[in-house]
């Protein structure tokens, strides 16, 4: 009894007591959420576009960081950094194309999957046989002194970070709603034969997605690289982006960021209020238990579609 | 003309169901077994026995189980590491509460305690299909082992969080875990463990739990509406693979490294297996043997290789382009064999039906 | 249409119309008052017909009329709004497939539902699965009832096999199969089920002239000496008005007519919606 009150009570008393300690706590969590977040719109842009559930898009965060980083260690300019590791990130998306999803095109979801955990394992090894699995320090000169608004504490580093997720979330919503491309995309996404009848060419837009989501994958790559240092650790922290998914759902752009700052704040709340009662560490499997619940109760997720199966 | 069904005719249906229905395969079957058996305590040395046998043996059970789930019954599951770690840390906690259970008995009630688990975590394959259960999956993976890593009763509240596994003897003082245990004691008993478990699982695969298993994965509507009942099947194959796994997490933990650790069990090992049963092959049971045989000897021929071509910081460097070379060898199955080494062997058995002719 | 074939369909007909009267007996099933929608689209309302125990029941309709749904609701998949079912005398609030299954209902698909990765014999096999009682313990050890009851079944599966001539295709897996035979073998595991009502749904669609009527032999010959009842949706007219000893017709969700194939021809409404078109 004493040990449930404990577990039940005690952190809601803490969390009652001291507002302002868990506002902070709380915005930390969303910060980091916002982080998932772009980890898992490189999944969904890959999801809507070819149904492809692209399990690789970790590595692909890890693959984009460590480019990057290395581009730099070889005293490369910060722009030309960039440019080399969109250049890589392109020719990956062309080589995946041509090697795995073409050969495989028309095979079950769940072989295209597996194949996707292959890439994953792929890409991992690559990368970390090119350029080692040491941890790398990476700085882009975003500032990680500490703002103070009131009595709170904010990293000025999540802010940041915040406010690049938003632009890359407009521009890519920009892109899609206005563009050509983006029509094209939205048409393959709601039905590739409709989309090839009318003379869209199928391999080039899995291209440009996949490109897309490599980019993403680089900017997500940069961030969590500037926070954690690049090493093959994010590649796991990606992982993270999977239970975010099916709390906002495989199809929906607001939905990857709804469930990114869930689970960012979710995880870090009971991290810091409930973790010391249970041992600690709760963080590394607050998130997929969360979204094993909420497959229960809601398989498709909050933004989801519903999924209507007919004989 | 080497290997051929002419002229092997079959009298009773009994003959036409039976596991090896040609007397090639019948030969060749014992041949293995022999080999296993008895050539193979005889002559392996310490390090093939204890480095290469176990360890091959027993990721050949945890591919099985994985196989009878994910191959057999269509449920792709990325929680074999935490199975395997919840038999270990039933093991463990059985043989220390009952220091006289005797080991069979052990392990049985450890893979029947990861039974129930995975029934637990199988749950929601009543309501998602694919890649939504993979994920449902990854929650039992990553639970699983922080709750035996941080809650200290799993471990006897150990200090250290590293515990050895209590000896345990066969018969008599044949110790088959614990420092007194010979190499060919622990191999033999694995062996023999794996062997009957993996003909039971062949067994169920050819009836009819096999049958409402691959139905369910072939098309659950027409399943359902011969009477096969979704529930029970899925939640089956969850249950039998699970005892699978936690008897293999058992044996690596007290035949194999004699240490309980929950480590040990990490989502590679989730990976790996799942990258046996790809490469071995979907859905049939020696290919779970020659998957586990391909990935268990393959870091130890690239670390050799490497060594031998005088690379220095080589050990990093091998595990990377293991690495690479799974994954490259996955997406290759998958695209030309889906169904794995087992295709093939049988392909080449195919070719031996004909030749020497070219038709 | 060769003259030959005409004779054999009517030969097999005259031969069965006699026999077969005197087996039809009391009503085995009754749909009453269904309806069926899903969101906004009313797929089947109010539709109310029965089928008689020994009879070949015809569902026929122009495309969209609600015949698959029909089935779907019979064998319950689909859940109807309203409406109930008289199952032997017995009143059934609702259907459900693994209820279906064990009161002896058994169904094949306009698109053909096989487990392709399965050999024919296992997918026939499959179809005894609720005949089988033995344990998994049993069946992992090969032993005792599993072992009795695998040979016992795979007796009566090589009968079913010798009788719809698959013999050949026993151990290929289905999937290679071509369209005909992966009928063929879809009727075979119905069948299996041994079934007191069958319930197919096009059987014939897709098939060339010799194979349709390969596949009206059986499933007269399925209906003659096994005694069961089929029901049976299909556009070919002139295998509904051969085979068929009662027709419903359905329009748009609606029962349009129910009778006799001779009735149902003759009945202004029908062949406005729909033999008129084919009759003209």
């Amino acid at each position: 009894m004493e040990t449930l009150e404990h577990i039940l009570l005690q952190p809601f008393r803490s969390i009652a007591e001291t507002p302002m300690f868990f506002l902070e706590v709380l915005i930390g969590g969303l910060m980091s959420g916002v982080m998932y977040a772009l980890v898992a719109l490189g999944f969904v842009l890959i999801f809507k576009a070819s149904g492809v559930f692209n399990f690789a898009q970790g590595a692909m965060v890890l693959f984009a960081a460590l480019f990057f980083v290395g581009f730099l260690e070889l005293g490369w300019p910060v722009w030309l950094a960039v440019a080399g590791s969109v250049v890589v990130m392109v020719a990956l998306a062309f080589a995946i194309e041509r090697v795995v999803l073409r050969p495989l095109v028309n095979q079950p979801p769940i072989i295209l999957f597996m194949a996707t955990i292959g890439i994953t394992f792929f890409l991992d090894g690559f990368g970390q046989t090119i350029w080692g699995s040491d941890v790398r320090r990476l700085d882009v000169g975003i500032p990680t002194t500490p703002l103070i608004v009131g009595d709170l504490y904010i990293n000025q580093f999540d802010l940041f970070a915040a406010v690049i997720c938003g632009l890359l979330v407009t521009v890519l919503a920009l892109f899609f709603q206005f563009t050509p491309t983006g029509r094209a995309l939205r048409a393959v996404a709601d039905d590739h034969q409709a989309a090839m009848s009318v003379g869209i060419p199928l391999n080039v837009i899995w291209t440009i997605v996949w490109s897309v989501a490599g980019l993403v994958g680089l900017v997500a790559g940069v961030m969590w690289g500037s926070k954690l240092g690049v090493q093959f650790n994010l590649s796991l922290i990606a992982l993270k982006a999977l239970p975010v998914l099916i709390l906002g759902g495989f199809t929906s752009v607001p939905g990857a960021i709804v469930g990114g700052l869930l689970v960012g704040a979710g995880e870090k709340v009971a991290e810091v209020f409930w973790g010391p009662l249970v041992g600690g560490a709760v963080e590394d499997w607050f998130a997929y238990v969360l979204a094993l619940l909420f497959l229960l109760v809601r398989p498709q997720g909050l933004f989801g579609e519903r999924i209507i199966e007919r004989v | 003309m080497i290997y051929r069904e002419t002229g092997q005719f079959k009298a009773s249906y009994a003959a036409d169901q039976a596991i090896f229905r040609l007397v090639e395969d019948r030969i060749g079957m014992g041949a293995i077994l022999f080999l296993a058996f008895v050539v193979m305590p005889l002559v392996g040395s310490q390090y093939w026995l204890e480095t290469i046998m176990l360890p091959f043996l027993i990721y050949s059970l945890a591919a099985i189980g994985l196989n009878l789930l994910t191959g057999y019954a269509g449920q792709l599951s990325l929680g074999t590491g935490g199975f395997m770690a919840c038999g270990a840390f039933s093991a463990y906690k059985l043989a220390t509460a009952f220091p006289d259970l005797h080991v069979l008995l052990v392990l049985v009630l450890a893979g029947s305690i990861t039974a129930a688990v995975g029934i637990l975590f199988g749950l929601p394959s009543l309501r998602i299909k694919g890649f939504y259960l993979a994920v449902a999956t990854l929650a039992a993976q990553f639970f699983l082992l922080w709750l035996f890593n941080r809650v200290p009763w799993f471990t006897n509240y150990s200090s250290s969080g590293v515990i050895s596994a209590p000896p345990l003897a066969i018969f008599g003082d044949i110790w088959v875990t614990g420092f007194e245990a010979t190499p060919v004691a622990k191999y033999l008993f694995t062996l023999s463990l794996v062997s009957i478990l993996a003909l039971a699982a062949k067994n169920m695969t050819r009836l009819k739990i096999g049958r409402a298993w691959m139905a369910i994965r072939d098309m659950d509507i027409a399943a359902e509406i011969i009477g096969i009942r979704p529930m029970t099947t899925k939640l089956s194959a969850f249950a039998i693979s699970s005892f699978y796994c936690g008897i293999a997490g058992a044996l690596w933990a007290f035949v194999y490294t004699g240490a309980v650790e929950a480590l040990a069990f990490e989502i590679n090992v989730s990976f790996r297996v799942l990258f046996m049963i790809i490469i071995g092959g979907l859905g049939t049971i020696c290919g779970s043997f020659m998957g586990a045989a391909f990935i268990v000897l393959l870091p130890i021929f690239l670390n050799n290789t490497l060594l031998a071509l005088g690379l220095a910081e080589a050990v990093a460097l091998a595990s990377h382009l293991e690495a690479m070379i799974m994954g490259a060898l996955i997406i290759f199955f998958l695209i030309v064999e889906p169904h794995g080494l087992a295709r093939l062997w049988q392909i080449l058995k195919e070719k031996l039906r004909r030749w020497p002719f070219p038709y | 249409m060769t003259t030959a074939a005409t004779d054999l369909r009517l030969d097999s007909r005259q031969a069965a119309t006699g026999r077969r009267q005197r087996r039809i007996g009391g009503v085995l099933l009754a749909v009453e008052n269904v309806s069926l929608r899903f969101g906004g689209v009313q797929a089947l309302s109010g539709v109310s017909f029965d089928v008689r125990q020994g009879e070949i029941r015809a569902i026929i309709g122009p495309n969209g009329a609600g015949k698959s749904s029909m089935l779907n609701v019979i064998n319950g998949f689909y859940q109807p709004q309203e409406g109930s079912f008289v199952w032997k005398g017995e009143r059934l609030a609702r259907m459900r497939p693994h209820l279906a299954a064990t009161l002896g209902i058994a169904r094949t698909f306009q698109n053909i539902a096989l487990f392709k990765g399965m050999t024919t014999l296992d997918n026939i096999m499959t179809g005894r699965i609720l005949k089988m009682r033995a344990s998994f313990l049993e069946q992992a050890l090969w032993w005792g009832r599993a072992r009795r009851e695998e040979l016992a079944h795979r007796a009566f599966v090589e009968r079913i096999i010798d009788f719809l001539e698959i013999q050949h295709i026993r151990h290929t897996p289905v999937g290679k199969l071509p369209y005909g035979l992966q009928k063929r073998v879809e009727l075979a595991r119905a069948l299996a089920m041994e079934p007191e009502l069958l319930l197919l749904d096009e059987p014939m669609a897709g098939m060339n002239l010799e194979e349709k009527e390969d596949m009206c032999r059986f499933i007269l010959d399925v209906n003659e000496e096994f005694g069961t009842t089929v029901v049976l949706i299909e556009h070919d007219m002139g295998v509904v008005m051969d085979i068929s000893d009662r027709v419903v017709v359905l329009d748009y969700g609606k029962l349009l007519a129910d009778g006799t194939p001779d009735e149902v021809r003759n009945d202004p409404r029908v062949i406005e919606a729909y033999l008129g078109l084919v009759h003209d």
